[in-house]
């Protein structure tokens, strides 16, 4: 259970306090039912009043959302939701604020919102959904579509540059940021808890399929073959080893990482790195962040979680010093300052 | 000149403020206004500044003017044309020579016409010796030099000193209307309170420049505006943006619900931002948004949390924001949005005044989209609609559209100051917590209003979005008689509120040959032309509209009470063309002026005695 100033429930909750009434209308074998079972799972962890979590999202598939868990919630307009989200937490410190957004929401029509509020360090939780497509109109390239490939409105395949999350998010001054597979339930949970504890705008992206519109768009890090070699999992305080028996470690040469064999060609235990999720420079986070195949894996997990003060209560304070500092305790008195004149 | 020249008693002045930006021309004249409102004068002030902060020294497009109507009676505008007008260089001269009554009086910076600054002003001959300000009284004044003089004991460098040529300009000017200094000191003293030096460079020079007009002989008379006959109680001169801004947090106070404000920066209306966010102290929260929509979408968001809800904004900013004002309807949800217009399309004149976004407010949005729409009619009426605005908006559940404009926003007036316990009482439909009935679109019967349920309180968990829901039950639908049931249910919503606003009123007999029909900003102008000739004995009345959408419930009877009906508004017609659909009976005439300028009173004057006179029209 998570304690800070939002009211904790004086019950253990369960899963069922937030299943929704609403039929699920996501497409069968979609990504995004794995990710409502991670927040059902996690929610009655976090441990807060069932009335004080809120959802907020834009316009696309995983902007449903909302109307799946039972908690308060704005389903919004597209790509705004964390504009939304601003006025719901500056309005109520005391909600944990939870947005549900896809590539297209957050980083085409809504980019500027989202940069913004990672900038601002707005204490909520957004949660990526990233499938490389848009899904809801059925099959256009988004701003994380991989160069070259072909969709409905690029028959001839892509020549735009798409956007690595964690860069945007990282350049954008992101405090927290962690990436993980839809299929993978647990580490979801785990992830979503981190940002829960987390305070600040924290950024969940979920590598997640879209059966329909972008099938196996994240196979090269999932298929079993090659998923050993391919992913990163993450821990903090632990050296950031992969491969199928957890031979391979990442390594600082200059100022690039590389991947290395431990025990080959002189490379030690020693010369892995060891992950610090707390630093505070983003740097290696940055670096981590890009990582990719073919040469390096793809890091998964908390990988940037750095303390850093956040807008909301930055508002509060500013609010209650004006407060104390200030003549003017109601609407009169602030009709009657300055210079005013009596007519008899 | 000499100690017994005659003093003129005068109804009202008009009097003009003209330099150079940086020349501090707004500062003296709001120092004038300040001042002849302390001595019991009513006024009415408009600040007239380009759009460049600083554009280049001396030319035309830099002229930064300040005008003030003060009188003993009633004062409703800012005036036509100067009775004086101060100029501190050609150029203020060149732009605005065109607004001096002829035998006005004219107060010049003889020193700034030098032949570099003629030249940058487009003038070939020298105005103060051609001959070309014959029609005129001209007090040139040597107001740099002796200003430099004046501050010769101080060891201060010319260019310092130049800088308070305005508080010579000034000086002359409260003797030329008979008002000792003490007043202007205190405000001074005020201003300058944390800036000893300063308040005592403007001292000397305002001194020196009433005790240079009281020794020269070119002033022959001076004026004298008596007291005006105004309402028992404690008065303020303030602007319409900061009369929004506090009627806003009065709104907020009576309604018990906090102020959240979502804005992004635009001309004329970022001053209610910066007015807003100064009042922190009173727990308001106010977020500069990276955009326009994100300001309107973090109000969406408060307000579902719980916040009286506000977003402001001009002309384009409300283009932006369309998308999300349908939000905000079919989620049932008080938000107001102030909009204070200026010229457009586009980024058209951004200092200049217009009421062209009238139509946008009613109808520039997808889908059928119904929201109330108000507008303001002198600056300090902006307080009495942002409050109403609020509460309409709040005990309504539904957005409210408040219209004022960049003339009333910068224009400033006497304000009489009301107890806020007096205001009318503003309560929250809000739900109760574990209200085991509370279903999220469920109304009053009476009203339509749905309640207000805020996250936090127990029970009372539920969805709302863009989606159109079923009634009572707040479920995504497509069903096609629900979503015709709820259109028509958001319509009528809307439109019951008139039976919550004032009946129409006429300024004037309730019949005759005109009527004129106007709305907004235009109050002031339109009134004192009425009022002229309604004491020549003419057959004019005026309507003037605040409720727009929805409209008063009297106003067909209001409409068909004359002979003929004018609509006069600063656009192309876009009232009119409302009226003629909502109330197709009546024969609407229109007098249009789009000029980014402000009615004339005598102008309408002679418009509307042509319409009483042309039985044809």
């Amino acid at each position: 259970m998570i304690t800070n100033r939002i009211t904790s429930s004086e019950k253990q909750l369960t899963k069922e306090d937030f299943i929704s009434d609403q039929m699920v209308k996501w497409c069968p074998g979609c990504g995004a039912h794995a990710i409502l079972k991670a927040v059902e799972n996690v929610f009655p962890e976090i441990g807060y009043k069932k009335e004080n979590f809120m959802f907020v999202s834009g316009i696309g598939c995983s902007s449903r959302f909302p109307y799946y868990v039972d908690t308060y919630g704005i389903h919004g307009i597209h790509g705004r939701a964390a504009a939304i989200a601003t006025g719901v937490k500056l309005s109520n410190p005391g909600l944990s604020v939870w947005i549900a957004t896809g590539d297209g929401d957050s980083m085409a029509i809504g980019g500027n919102h989202f940069i913004h509020i990672i900038r601002r360090n707005l204490d909520v939780n957004i949660i990526l959904f990233n499938n490389q497509i848009y899904g809801l109109t059925k099959g256009q390239y988004s701003p994380t579509t991989p160069i070259g490939s072909i969709t409905k409105t690029s028959p001839h395949g892509t020549v735009e540059h798409p956007f690595v999350t964690a860069g945007l998010v990282m350049g954008a001054q992101g405090t927290f940021f962690a990436r993980v597979i839809d299929t993978n339930i647990k580490m979801m949970t785990e992830v979503m808890f981190e940002a829960a504890k987390h305070d600040g705008t924290s950024v969940i992206e979920i590598l997640q399929n879209c059966i329909i519109f972008a099938d196996k768009t994240h196979a090269d890090i999932t298929d079993k073959e090659i998923r050993d070699d391919h992913q990163l999992h993450l821990k903090h305080g632990e050296p950031m080893l992969y491969g199928k028996n957890k031979e391979k470690g990442i390594q600082l040469k200059g100022t690039k990482l590389q991947g290395v064999v431990v025990g080959l060609n002189g490379v030690e235990m020693e010369d892995i790195l060891i992950h610090d999720q707390y630093e505070k420079n983003p740097g290696f986070h940055r670096m981590l962040g890009k990582m990719g195949p073919p040469d390096l894996p793809v890091a998964l997990g908390v990988i940037r979680s750095a303390e850093f003060s956040t807008y909301d209560d930055m508002v509060e304070v500013q609010i209650e010093s004006a407060r104390e500092q200030s003549n003017i305790k109601c609407a009169d008195d602030l009709l009657n300052s300055g210079e005013t004149f009596e007519i008899k | 000149m000499n100690k017994q020249a005659p003093i003129k008693e005068k109804e009202s002045v008009v009097i003009k403020f003209v330099g150079d930006s940086g020349d501090g021309m707004q500062l003296a004249g709001t120092l004038f206004s300040d001042t002849s409102a302390v001595l019991g004068n009513d006024l009415f002030t408009f600040p007239d500044y380009p759009a460049e902060i600083r554009a280049p020294h001396n030319t035309l497009a830099g002229v930064s003017g300040f005008q003030v109507q003060i009188g003993s009676e009633k004062i409703f505008s800012s005036g036509d044309l100067c009775d004086v007008l101060v100029v501190m260089n050609p150029a203020s001269l060149k732009t605005n020579i065109k607004w001096v009554r002829p035998g006005g009086t004219i107060i010049i910076d003889g020193d700034s016409f030098n032949e570099k600054a003629l030249g940058k002003s487009g003038y070939q001959t020298n105005p103060l010796t051609d001959g070309s300000l014959d029609v005129y009284k001209v007090i040139q004044a040597p107001i740099t030099t002796v200003t430099r003089d004046s501050l010769a004991d101080m060891n201060i460098s010319a260019r310092a000193a130049d800088r308070s040529r305005n508080m010579f300009a000034l000086g002359i000017v409260t003797f030329l209307f008979s008002q000792g200094l003490e007043t202007t000191y205190k405000f001074l003293e005020s201003k300058f309170a944390d800036k000893p030096d300063i308040l005592e460079i403007n001292k000397v020079v305002l001194t020196a420049g009433h005790n240079f007009a009281d020794t020269i002989e070119a002033v022959d008379s001076a004026f004298k505006v008596p007291e005006a006959k105004l309402k028992k109680g404690r008065y303020r001169n303030i602007s319409g943006n900061v009369a929004t801004a506090w009627g806003l947090i009065a709104a907020a106070e009576r309604s018990g619900r906090p102020l959240f404000l979502g804005s992004y920066p635009i001309t004329p209306a970022t001053e209610i931002l910066m007015e807003i966010t100064k009042n922190k102290n009173l727990g308001i929260k106010v977020f500069q948004a990276e955009d326009e929509i994100a300001g309107i979408c973090s109000a969406i968001g408060a307000s579902y949390t719980g916040s009286l809800a506000v977003t402001t904004t001009s002309g384009p900013g409300l283009s932006l924001k369309s998308e999300a004002i349908g939000l905000a309807v079919i989620t049932e949800l008080p938000l107001v949005i102030v909009n204070v217009q200026r010229a457009g399309p586009s980024t058209g004149m951004p200092t200049k005044s217009e009421q062209s976004d009238l139509l946008q407010a009613l109808w520039g949005r997808n889908g059928e989209c119904p929201v109330i729409v108000m507008a303001a009619s002198t600056p300090a009426s902006c307080f009495y609609f942002a409050y109403e605005a609020a509460k309409i908006s709040i005990e309504h559940m539904t957005p409210v559209i408040l219209l004022t404009d960049g003339y009333l926003g910068n224009g400033s007036e006497l304000f009489r100051i009301p107890r806020v316990s007096d205001l009318p009482e503003i309560i929250p439909p809000l739900a109760k917590a574990n209200d085991e009935n509370y279903k999220p679109y469920k109304r009053d019967p009476e009203t339509l209003v749905r309640q207000w349920a805020l996250p936090g309180t127990e029970g009372l968990r539920h969805r709302v979005g863009g989606l159109e829901k079923t009634d009572i039950h707040g479920v995504v639908s497509t069903d096609p008689l629900n979503h015709q049931m709820m259109v028509q249910i958001r319509e009528a919503k809307v439109k019951k509120v008139a039976d919550r606003i004032p009946l129409q009123k006429i300024e004037g007999e309730n019949s005759g040959d005109l009527l004129v029909v106007s709305w907004g900003g235009t109050e002031g102008s339109i009134r004192t032309a009425i009022r002229e000739m309604q004491k020549k004995g003419k057959k004019i009345g005026h309507a003037h509209f605040n409720h727009i959408m929805p409209l008063p419930k009297n106003t067909i009877e209001i409409l068909s009470s004359y002979r003929k009906v004018v609509v006069c508004e600063l656009n192309n017609g876009q009232f009119a063309k409302y009226l003629r659909s909502e109330i197709p009976e009546i024969k609407y005439l229109q007098y249009n002026k789009i000029q980014g300028l402000p009615f004339f009173t005598g102008e309408l004057i002679e418009i509307f005695n042509q319409l009483i006179e042309n039985q044809q029209s």
